[in-house]
């Protein structure tokens, strides 16, 4: 077996289609979308239609599309922005949740320095929140609600829709990083509620260093980064037209195929999770159901998560892991923490995530490596005595 | 920083893995908690570690430290197996990324620990530097790096 690649969550393939239709604004049409001759117009065009497409496929206006960097300036920009606009009311208040994006947490984190206040609801052991606990939570001064719509690393989707409706119902501007949904999940901001929302192109098949806001029309979001008058004068910066159109053509793709694939891939997802729970001390984190159709997020008891991801890797399997020694500090995954596991479990966490690209080859082969890697690990780990003498 | 490839070696093909049964001297070192337990067993005579044997539930730098500190005692006397210091163990695996020096300076002291037990259970005066470890890594790795 060649490598397998099951870390779509942290980034996907170009796809040929997406790359077939870059390739044309890295070669001939280079022009500068903001000029007036005939490259420009052409680079314009490329960026309008691109535009156009993107919306229809979140349910939104042309105009009310943002192109960014990436999720994190998305996210960035909605947040701290929409912050700014409430405390101009006298709103300091903002609410999110316990296992965010990183881009959201340490950017609420900038703000609680800056004297917002941020409430963190509770993320139940099912890895969703509830909107009973949103609507107990939201005050007078509440300026932003912001609620990732698919959790990175163990799935688990949102109430989304409810949550729009109540914040809408309470005139509260709701943001969703959607990072981890858009392509992949059925999204329409108007039917959703959504007054924000931020997405990036590589996890959809698209290229790298590319992603978008929306904002609704009507909400006055200031201009993030200053200069030009690019994305009507709301983000400065000469836009990356060849990654706009490889975006645009990615998006459109995944949401067209959107059915199948996910039948497709749930099907290889379903069949992981009942191989690899087989596997004693173990268990799937987040609900079974509510779930991305390519997230797999398990934890094995008396294994640590790094030592299993480079087991893995050594047989060519590419995965993911939320450990301490993965997230670079003495504490595993803030997410799996969130939902309530202990330290010494959520250290032993693996994230499969799949996309249409993966193979029932590629699951088999994963089925048939890792009880043996786990049996390996869990052979020389004195945790795993300690568990099998019961005194764990 | 990526690891090494003599981490990665070890870490695939880790010396010295396994238990002694009738052990002289047992030290285990680390919290689940933090992601690294070690525990180091030796059989000692006449003041020789003659054999020595680990169990590891850590990252693969843990690992890979429990099967070069346990190869690098292996045959020497008590005293020279204390002066061996993480410093020397990461050095013989040609380094180790900033964050992971930690699990090196618990291989260092589940060493001591297994040492320690072996000298209390003999009656021989327990080596003054001997590690008690408190469970804290974070205690570890902010004054040992």
């Amino acid at each position: 077996m060649d490598r397998v690649y099951m870390d779509n969550a942290a980034t996907t393939k170009l796809s040929e289609q997406a790359l077939t239709s870059m390739l044309p604004y890295l070669t001939e049409y280079y022009g500068n979308a903001s000029s007036l001759h005939a490259f420009g117009r052409e680079a314009a065009a490329a960026l309008e239609n691109a535009r156009k497409s993107i919306a229809e496929n979140l349910g939104a206006l042309p105009k009310e599309v943002y192109f960014t960097s990436g999720g994190s300036e998305a996210d960035n920009w909605a947040i701290i922005n929409a912050a700014r606009m409430g405390a101009k009311k006298g709103k300091k208040h903002i609410i999110s949740t316990k296992f965010e994006h990183h881009a959201v947490l340490h950017t609420l984190q900038r703000l609680e320095k800056e004297g917002f206040e941020v409430t963190y609801l509770e993320v139940y052991s099912d890895g969703l929140v509830r909107v009973e606990d949103l609507s107990k939570s939201l005050r007078e001064d509440t300026a932003l609600v912001t609620i990732m719509f698919a959790n990175n690393e163990i799935g688990t989707i949102q109430p989304i829709a409810e949550i729009g409706k109540l914040c809408r119902s309470k005139g509260v501007l709701f943001h969703t990083d959607a990072v981890q949904a858009v392509g992949h999940e059925y999204i329409n901001v108007h039917e959703q509620s959504i007054d924000m929302l931020s997405l990036s192109a590589h996890k959809f098949s698209g290229p790298k260093g590319i992603g978008a806001l929306f904002i609704r029309t009507g909400i006055p979001l200031p201009a993030y980064i200053s200069g030009g008058s690019q994305e009507r004068k709301k983000r400065a910066g000469t836009e990356n037209v060849a990654a706009i159109v490889g975006m645009a053509t990615a998006l459109d793709a995944s949401c067209k195929n959107m059915k199948t694939n996910n039948e497709k891939v749930r099907a290889l997802r379903n069949r992981l999770i009942d191989e690899l729970t087989k596997i004693s001390h173990s268990r799937l984190n987040g609900d079974r159901e509510k779930r991305l159709s390519g997230n797999v997020s398990l934890c094995f008891e008396g294994v640590e998560g790094e030592a299993l991801l480079l087991s893995l890797d050594l047989k060519g399997i590419s995965a993911s892991s939320g450990s301490a020694c993965t997230s670079g500090s003495l504490d595993p995954s803030h997410v799996l923490l969130a939902i309530g596991l202990p330290h010494e479990i959520a250290h032993g966490s693996l994230r499969l995530s799949l996309n249409e690209n993966n193979t029932d080859k590629e699951v088999d082969y994963v089925i048939e490596a890792l009880p043996g890697i786990i049996e390996r690990l869990r052979e020389m780990s004195p945790v795993w005595e300690k568990i099998v003498k019961g005194e764990n | 920083m990526a690891y090494s490839e003599k981490v990665m070696e070890h870490f695939a093909n880790p010396r010295n893995v396994g238990k002694i049964e009738d052990a002289d001297g047992i030290g285990e070192v680390g919290n689940a908690k933090c992601g690294d337990i070690m525990k180091v067993y030796i059989k000692v005579n006449d003041g020789i570690i003659t054999d020595v044997k680990f169990n590891t539930f850590g990252c693969a730098s843990a690992i890979a430290t429990s099967s070069m500190a346990t190869e690098m005692i292996k045959g020497k006397s008590i005293e020279e197996a204390l002066t061996l210091t993480n410093k020397a163990v990461v050095e013989a695996l040609d380094g180790l990324p900033p964050a992971k020096i930690h699990c090196s300076v618990l291989a260092e002291e589940a060493v001591r620990a297994a040492i320690a037990d072996y000298c209390e259970k003999n009656g021989i005066p327990v080596p003054s530097d001997s590690f008690k470890c408190d469970g804290c890594c974070n205690s570890c790795s902010s004054s040992r790096q």
